[in-house]
């Protein structure tokens, strides 16, 4: 008995040397920035005392440049379980106080093990990044540890949901373990994500740009697009988190968990989209007279504001949301807003979560910028997922949708379930006043009063082609329905998916247009 | 494409510098400025079809500035900072193109 309560203290006191980290100076300095520890960053998501931490006691194989005698203390990163609302997760956090949060090959073993156990149980992994990159002194055993993490994220991605949380620096080749996972969290003045540092830049280039300026939380979350959340500071950053895995379902083979059934807060759904189509206004508001409790999850608020993707729920189950935003750039899609609506469409796919699209959209934005950035490639992707996705696909076209972005949209013609149409919906290949202008040039040139014969002609136009009727006769749009019945009918259409079983010819895998 | 090209370049990257050819793309990008605060660019091209704002007058963020139409919408501007209107750039009835300067607002000592 003595002897074993000796061990148990020795135990303990290992632990609790490893479990301090990079030490007290280190840790201060950590703080003293607005970061928590890497275990307490853990602590703060998941459930209270549900964290088992693994492989502590591992240490790094590096030999060369005097690492035989260092010793890096869980050799710099917490990896373990835990469980947020009750589920199970695994989840690992770099630790920048030990040795930078560097990254040698058993650093990178140790992630690659929990991401792999993530695999094996199906469930979401939660990665945390506050790294100064590859640990220099191992040399190609830090890269081979990197690219070991990247082959596991492409394998989990549309298997289990991935969380990155960039809470410090992620440079170079790190940066891409985010990049291949699905959701990617930012904190003002703590992320930094670049693939070459601001010294780099001014010494190749010669353009000066501070850290902040290139690769700061809010130009990742606004201008590049590769983050999905924006907090302020940590504490709302992991709010983010546990609200978001509320939302989403744990692996592909389940749909997300049910939750009680809430009314709609929000209710002047008639009253929000002016009758004027040139008249703008927040899509948001229309999506939170629809979802549960009018509590909506945008993702990627910022960046590509021109269409708006998030989560909500109808009578308790999670729905996707993707809705043109005609407040922002008048709605059109352009080569960002094709981007984030295609990857989220396929998200919503793979991870069995039905998708509402609301329409109100002039097309696609011209400009030889858009041309040259390859607005055809970008563009394609939203066919391709729309056209790929097999979960219930429902659309609602709230008022215009012109050419190629009625077709975009999720129309039937891409295999929507079901398409709705309110009464002021303008179906047509284009807007009146250029289709006036091409079907009828020879009236108005004949015309002696031009301009009268033109207005005359885009009123007849709009008469005849610029409502939901034409497309509704052809079985187009399955019925237009009044803005107060949007709930009801889409409530409908999801209880008959629910059994929704549709196949694809079998293939490796497809060739979106990347 | 018989003549034979001989157009390499010295070309520096993080590890040292290459003899190469460069792409039309990379010559022709344009190079990161830094945004001026208080500046306020149009996004799309269109025209301006209401201004709401004249110079001297002191504007909060979120403060209705202009209406620009574009893509078939009455796009709203709105000032980006708080402050006093210091420069007006376009007229009613102007077509603008992507990128034009249209307010330039001198942004209120924080």
């Amino acid at each position: 008995m003595a002897d074993l309560s000796k061990d148990i203290l020795t135990l303990r006191e290992k632990k609790a040397v490893i479990e301090k980290g990079g030490g007290e100076a280190a840790i201060e300095k950590q703080v003293a920035m607005g970061k928590l520890t890497a275990r307490d960053r853990i602590h703060s998501i998941l459930d209270k005392n549900s964290f088992q931490e693994y492989d502590m006691f591992m240490k790094h194989d590096g030999r060369d440049f005097g690492m035989d005698k260092k010793e890096f203390p869980a050799d710099g990163v917490v990896t373990g379980t835990g469980t947020v609302g009750g589920a199970p997760v695994c989840i690992y956090a770099q630790d920048f106080t030990v040795a930078g949060g560097s990254l040698g090959l058993q650093h990178a073993r140790k992630i690659t093990k929990v991401m792999d156990l993530a695999l094996k149980m199906k469930c979401p992994v939660i990665g945390i990044n506050d790294s100064g990159g590859a640990r220099i002194q191992e040399g190609v055993s830090a890269l081979a540890g990197y690219g070991e993490i990247f082959y596991r994220n492409t394998l989990a991605s549309g298997v289990i949901p991935q969380l990155s949380l960039i809470l410090g620096p992620c440079a170079g080749g790190a940066v891409y373990s985010p990049a291949l996972t699905d959701f990617v969290f930012v904190v003002e003045k703590i992320s930094n994500m670049f693939i070459t540092g601001p010294n780099v830049i001014k010494t190749v280039l010669g353009e000066d740009i501070s850290m902040e300026e290139l690769g700061g939380a809010r130009v990742h979350a606004e201008v590049t697009g590769n983050a999905h959340f924006y907090a302020l500071n940590e504490k709302e950053c992991f709010e983010q988190v546990k609200r978001l895995l509320k939302f989403i379902s744990w692996n592909n083979q389940e749909k997300p968990k049910a939750v009680k059934a809430v009314a709609p807060k929000m209710k002047n759904i008639d009253e929000i989209v002016p009758a004027d189509p040139k008249q703008p206004y927040d899509v948001r508001d229309i999506i939170k007279c629809l979802v549960d409790d009018s509590d909506f999850l945008e993702v990627q608020e910022l960046w590509a504001a021109n269409i708006v993707i998030g989560f909500g729920r109808m009578d308790g189950e999670t729905v996707g949301f993707v809705a043109n935003q005609p407040m922002v750039l008048a709605g059109v899609l352009d080569c960002d807003s094709a981007d984030k609506a295609a990857r989220f469409i396929r998200y919503c796919d793979s991870f069995n979560i039905p998708i509402v699209t609301l329409e109100d959209m002039p097309g696609y934005l011209p400009g030889v910028d858009q041309e040259h950035a390859g607005v055809i490639r970008h563009g394609a992707k939203v066919l391709y997922a729309y056209s790929e996705a097999t979960v219930p696909k429902i659309t609602v076209i709230l008022r215009k949708a012109y050419g190629g972005g009625y077709i975009a949209m999720n129309s039937r013609h891409l295999g929507a379930d079901f398409m709705f149409a309110w009464p002021g919906a303008e179906i047509a290949v284009m807007g009146p006043e250029g289709a006036a202008n091409i079907i009828f040039r020879k009236e108005i040139m004949d015309a002696e009063n031009k301009e009268a014969m033109r207005q005359e002609k885009v009123r007849e136009y709009i008469e005849k082609f610029a409502n939901p009727y034409v497309a509704a006769s052809k079985g187009f749009i399955d019925t237009v329905i009044e803005p107060k019945e949007t709930r009801s009918n889409l409530l409908h259409a999801l209880k008959l998916s629910v059994l929704k079983d549709e196949f694809r010819p079998a293939k490796k895998h497809g060739l979106p247009p990347f | 494409m018989e003549k034979k090209r001989n157009d390499y370049v010295d070309f520096g990257v993080m590890a040292g510098t290459y003899k190469t050819r460069l792409t039309k793309k990379f010559v022709d990008r344009s190079v990161w400025q830094r945004p001026v605060a208080g500046e306020v660019l149009s996004n799309l091209p269109g025209t301006i079809i209401q201004v709401l704002v004249k110079e001297g007058d002191t504007v909060k963020e979120g403060d209705l500035l202009l209406i620009h139409e574009a893509m078939k919408m009455f796009n709203r501007i709105v000032a980006p900072v708080s402050g006093k209107v210091v420069g007006i750039h376009v007229m009613l009835g102007d077509k603008i193109g992507k990128n034009h300067l249209m307010v330039k607002i001198q942004p209120e000592e924080a």
